[in-house]
């Protein structure tokens, strides 16, 4: 990475969804900020701003990460994806998405694309997750309105609908 | 016109709302766009919990590059009016400091700016110079004669004191077997909902227009409180709600004040502003659930009847009786006798004014309050008697046949059966199941209670309750409030297809799923042919100060009046079409998107529909136009409290039985839920799955306050709990499975018999497990929340003896929450004593080895200022530090005393180093102990001890750099003492 001046904007490229995509970023922009007000990609949401309540959660080369507690400029040549980019096409919903909503596992939604952002790379990784998996995978983000049962539901069934067992589609 | 066939309420349709958010289109507040040249604002605030604001230089901030405007508290003050609260009190209740903070987070200004990064840096250069004065945090103290005042013109922080007697509660006392008595401290939590506070505010300096776009909630009785407070008439200030909320909890009716400092900083700055709160100012200033200490006392029959209730609450709403409190501690006046038939009843109610944050509604609003009393009252009752804890609470309930019933201080309860639920609950099984867990985990020694809660949840409040705070003479005087008006549009347009608009502004509930299930059952259609738009404008839409979604009024209220409105509709359209069928009204239904008549003749919907925009000739004489119609509805039961108090503080009253086993670790005092069981009677139930979803969230909130939330401050008025690392929420792995059972007696008094259902496990969940707690325990006095901490506390062990004479000097053990620092040290400097100490006294030296310093004061050999950049965990921040040097020993010690403040938090504190010779230089040992307060305290708290060690030993390998610069390599090794060096 260039040597980064606090005051200038630095032109940052990285791929976005699949598709290329540049922001000037002064260094201390934080990613949340560049994502939703700089591209307009609002999806990713911000609860806390200090790392914990995992809404802002996207990922990075595939890997899930807390945009607020990362900067614009470190997306720099990296492969970022973020909720807009899950659904097949802007008029359908993914597996899992519509799992979510099968189970009524979002309220007023606002944790929600986080949650889908690890989960997604979750199931990527574990495909056959039991209960308890899952709940440790959840438990990384707070959600004020669920109690949490229905997520949990819902990727349950999501999972084994990818893994073509699912009998609810 | 046919009856309506009920195709879809009542099922648990997918909802509309969904598709947009999981696929991140959902458009909350700070997901629109802005207008262009709108500024952002970042809010200054008080460090302190008590201090006289002597004066606020702005000007270096001013000068910050980006920066157009910087608003005080004396700025605002001559742009509005202080805000009105429930109460008659001689106190200003202003949303920023004028000239005295109160509570740690207080907005003392605003930074308006291009960007929120450039405002927040301006933050820190607004110098506020503060007088500190002692901080009153416990209601009971605060309130006491001779406490210090938070409002010198209020004649004491005790702002109401409110007796209530209703039948003969001294008769019943007297004449009591036995009684039993509780005192129970609640603790203060929040909502915490996911999105926070957003505005954005615009001024119009020509008509003299507030337009304020912000997350709020309602109730919209505070329109009134804003508009007075801008100095605007009602229709001089518009607010409208963005499409989605991230969740409020009640919570969002605390963006009240904040909508009046944006917008008077928009009109001050001549642009719109925005304004989105970060987590911490939501935490620290945003809204509290009241914190309430109760005394409880009941009048028991040897048999377990109560007879009678003398409650004496003191009601904690911290620093500003902010509207519409002291709302908390009257929402359950009528309902203060639970599930139970009581008939004597004595209440006295006090509101205390704290150095804390102000109150305001968050879900379960009183409830859990009164019913964490009342209810482990009960459980006291049965101890105390022997008897089964199932038992006492059979033998007090409101029998099944007596509804609606009129409780003794004054509710109508609309409907239940509650025996039955309690039995159904308890049966099956259920009930000795929990026994059989519990008698064999204790016959393996384990630590098992069962916990039962029972409780009425009211819901559609009454706007009059609150005026239960007034005598009845004052009352008199002011003109009854009462009333519960909830309003909705259906328009039907020239294509012939229907939409609605209601007053409610939904937080992720589902509303818009609901409306148009029920609205599409009225007009034969299917829901995705009803269109439903729920973002509230005051300055078009129908609403009245009942509007907005609090009290759990959805369900009753908001859906029964689009139900009426689309009734009304759907009557002239029946007439419009038997015109058009040569057919009799009576005889036109309404299904399957056709109008048909008997006998054959039909018609797609719309083509009926669209008549009124088409052809208004052909509406048949006497029909009014199909195109538009409003309902408001407000329930008559819902009267104005009345000269002897009575006072239906609600119109429905669902009913809730909990049942749950725990498991207590002695050890660990983690307690683990075996079991839980909710009975919920929620009248008619529209979508099951909404409903469950409510059940399931509320209970998780519950859980959080049972276990791990409470906002808390340190005794001098610091907040501790900025953070979600601080203040814990219940994440899915804390949460356990919950078996929900439902009764459905549908309510007479609502549209569509249902009642509301949100906010119930909020009230019987957190006494329901402090109640399993006690039993597995043995233990009567239970504070939440049950950390494991204060459960290991709890677990009886047998008490060591204190040794002899050791009772005055032991050190008191450490308060939780209790965030001195502490610690001591040494470090080896390679340099001679006496350079050590000429070092540590120079000024200009001091300024080179101070971690972050940019200069160094000496007012007086023994007296410097300097100014330094601190990072504590996430909080970096600039302060300024005045310190002592006493007691002075040299070379071999002294004293430095001193503190620190800035934008970010204040310190201080003392510490004595000492000096002595050592092999090739000097051993400088030190002591220190130190108290934080703002900001640092409340998110850095936890970094706060490595912090400490860090700077001190940054600051002790500049000494020993300074003072012996020719040594090289001895950096590390000096680190590598200090640690070895720390305790
Ligand atoms: S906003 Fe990033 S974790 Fe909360
Ligand atoms: S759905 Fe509202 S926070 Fe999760």
């Amino acid at each position: 990475m260039p040597r980064l001046s606090a005051t200038a904007l630095h032109d940052v490229r990285f791929t976005l969804n699949g598709r290329p995509a540049r922001v000037a970023a002064e260094p201390r922009l934080l990613a949340t900020d560049a994502l939703r007000h700089g591209l307009g990609l609002t999806g990713t949401h911000v609860g806390c701003e200090h790392g914990v309540c995992g809404a802002c959660t996207i990922l990075i080369d595939g890997v899930p990460a807390r945009a607020c507690l990362t900067l614009a400029v470190q997306f720099e040549g990296r492969d970022v994806r973020t909720v807009e980019g899950l659904a097949p096409s802007p008029d359908r919903l993914s597996v899992l998405q519509e799992a979510f909503r099968r189970h009524h596992a979002l309220h007023c939604g606002f944790c929600t694309a986080g949650i889908l952002m690890s989960v997604d790379a979750f199931l990527k990784t574990t495909p056959d997750p039991d209960e308890h998996l899952v709940r440790e995978v959840v438990g990384g983000h707070l959600c004020r309105c669920t109690g949490y049962s229905a997520i949990v539901a819902a990727v349950l069934d999501a999972a084994a609908i990818l893994r073509g067992d699912g009998s609810n589609v | 016109m046919r009856a309506e066939s009920v195709a879809y309420t009542g099922q648990s349709l997918p909802r509309v709302e969904d598709a947009a958010l999981l696929s991140g289109r959902g458009r909350f507040i700070d997901d629109l766009g802005v207008r262009p040249g709108t500024l952002e604002a970042a809010i200054l605030r008080s460090p302190h919990a008590h201090a006289d604001i002597l004066s606020i230089d702005t000007s270096a901030a001013l000068a910050l590059p980006g920066v157009v405007a910087v608003v005080t508290g004396r700025d605002l003050a001559a742009l509005t009016l202080p805000m009105v609260a429930g109460l008659k009190v001689n106190v200003e209740n202003w949303p920023m400091a004028v000239e005295r903070v109160r509570y740690v987070g207080e907005p003392v200004a605003i930074v308006v700016a291009q960007t929120r990064y450039l405002a927040e840096d301006a933050l820190d250069a607004i110098a506020v110079d503060y007088a500190p004065k002692p901080a009153l945090l416990d209601p009971v103290a605060s309130i006491e004669p001779g406490a210090a005042l938070l409002h010198d013109t209020s004649g004491g922080n005790l702002v109401s004191d409110r007796r209530f007697s209703y039948g003969d509660p001294e008769g019943a006392f007297a004449a009591a077997e036995r009684v039993f008595e509780i005192t129970v401290r609640y603790p203060r939590n929040t909502g915490a909902p996911m999105e926070t506070f957003g505005i954005v505010a615009d001024y119009d300096p020509h008509e003299g227009v507030y337009d304020i776009l912000a997350n709020f909630q309602g109730p919209f009785s505070i329109h009134t409180v804003l508009a007075r407070t801008l100095k605007v008439p009602g229709n001089r200030l518009r607010m409208r709600m963005p499409p989605d909320s991230g969740g409020s909890f009640g919570v969002k009716q605390g963006v009240a004040p904040y909508a009046a400092l944006i917008a008077v900083a928009a009109r001050i700055a001549g642009r719109p502003v925005k304004w989105i709160e970060d987590r911490l100012e939501h935490l620290v200033g945003a809204v509290a659930a009241t914190n309430r200490v109760t005394t409880l006392r009941a009048a028991v029959t040897a048999e377990g009847r109560i007879t009678a209730l003398d409650f004496d609450q003191i009601e904690d709403c911290g620093a500003y009786p902010r509207a519409p409190e002291p709302a908390t501690l009257y929402r359950m006046h009528g309902n203060m006798t639970g599930a139970y038939d009581i008939a004597n009843v004595a209440i006295r109610n006090r509101v205390a004014l704290t150095n804390k944050a102000p109150t305001g509604l968050v879900r379960g609003f009183g409830g859990p309050q009164v019913y964490f009393a009342l209810e482990r009252l009960v459980q006291s009752i049965a101890v105390g008697l022997g008897r089964d804890p199932l038992d006492v609470i059979h033998r007090n309930l409101i029998p099944a046949g007596a509804f609606p019933y009129r409780t003794a201080t004054g509710a109508l309860y609309d409907s239940g059966d509650f025996p039955a639920a309690v039995e159904t609950a308890a049966g099956a099984g259920r009930y000795a199941e929990l026994a059989a867990r519990r008698d064999k985990a204790r016959a393996e020694g384990r630590r098992y209670g069962i916990g039962l809660a029972a409780v009425v949840e009211p819901s559609v409040s009454n706007m009059g309750y609150i005026t239960a705070v007034l005598t009845p003479q004052e009352r008199a005087k002011a003109g009854p409030k009462n009333g519960a008006q909830a309003s909705a549009t259906v328009s039907i347009d020239p294509t012939g297809t229907v939409s609605v608009t209601t007053a409610s502004t939904p937080q992720g509930q589902g509303h818009r799923t609901v409306l148009a299930q029920v609205v599409a059952d009225v007009f034969g259609l299917a829901p995705s042919d009803v269109r439903v738009i729920c973002e509230l404008d005051t300055g078009k839409d129908a609403w009245s100060i009942a509007s907005g979604n609090y009290s759990s009024r959805f369900a009753a209220a908001v859906a029964g009046a689009a139900h009426m409105a689309a009734t009304r509709l759907r009557d002239r359209l029946a007439r419009v079409a038997a015109a058009q069928f040569q057919a009799q009204a009576g005889d036109i239904s309404f299904a399957d998107g056709k109008i048909v008549a008997v006998g054959g003749a039909s018609a797609p919907f719309a083509r009926i529909s669209a008549l009124s925009h088409w052809s208004p000739g052909v509406l048949p004489e006497g029909v009014e136009q199909t195109i538009r119609e409003t309902a408001f509805w407000t329930p008559p039961e819902l009267t104005a409290p009345d000269a002897a108090d009575l006072v239906n503080s609600s119109l429905c009253h669902g009913f809730i039985f909990d049942m749950c086993g725990v498991e207590v670790d002695e050890v660990s005092g983690a307690v683990r839920i075996d079991r839980y069981v909710t009975m919920h009677d929620c009248g008619r139930v529209l979508h099951p799955g909404m409903v469950e979803g409510q059940i399931r969230g509320a209970f998780a909130q519950a859980l959080g306050a049972s276990f791990f939330e409470e906002l808390a401050y340190a005794e001098d008025g610091a907040f501790l709990t900025g953070t979600f690392a601080d203040y814990l929420l219940p994440t899915a792995t804390e949460v356990p499975d919950l078996d929900i059972l439902h009764l459905e007696t549908p309510s007479p008094f609502t549209p569509l018999g249902a009642k509301g259902v949100g906010e119930g496990n909020c009230m019987s969940t957190p006494v329901c497990i402090a109640n399993a707690v006690a039993d597995a325990l043995g233990v009567a006095d239970i504070t939440l929340p049950l950390t494991p901490a204060r459960v290991a506390a709890l677990v009886e062990r047998p008490e060591p003896a204190p040794p002899e004479g050791a009772g005055a000097t032991a050190k008191p053990a450490g308060r939780p929450g209790d965030r001195t620092l502490r610690g001591e040290g040494s470090a080896f400097v390679p340099a001679p004593r006496e350079q050590v100490w000429a070092t540590l006294l120079d000024a200009d030296a001091l300024a080179s080895i101070i971690p972050g310093c940019h200069g160094v004061k000496k007012l007086s050999p023994t007296h410097f200022t300097a100014d330094v950049t601190l990072g504590i965990g996430p909080v970096k921040g600039r302060y300024k530090a005045d310190v002592m040097l006493s007691d002075l020993d040299a070379p071999n010690a002294a004293t430095l005393s001193g503190n620190v403040s800035g934008a970010l938090g204040t310190g201080g504190g003392a510490g004595r180093v000492t000096l002595t010779e050592a092999e090739g230089g000097t051993r400088v040992a030190y002591v220190y102990e130190a108290a934080v307060g703002g900001k640092v305290a409340a998110i850095g708290g936890r970094l706060l001890d490595g912090a400490a060690k860090a700077i001190i030993g940054q600051f002790f390998a500049a000494l020993a750099r300074r003072a012996a610069p020719d040594r090289a390599g001895l950096f590390a090794r000096l680190l590598g003492m200090l640690t070895g060096g720390h305790k």
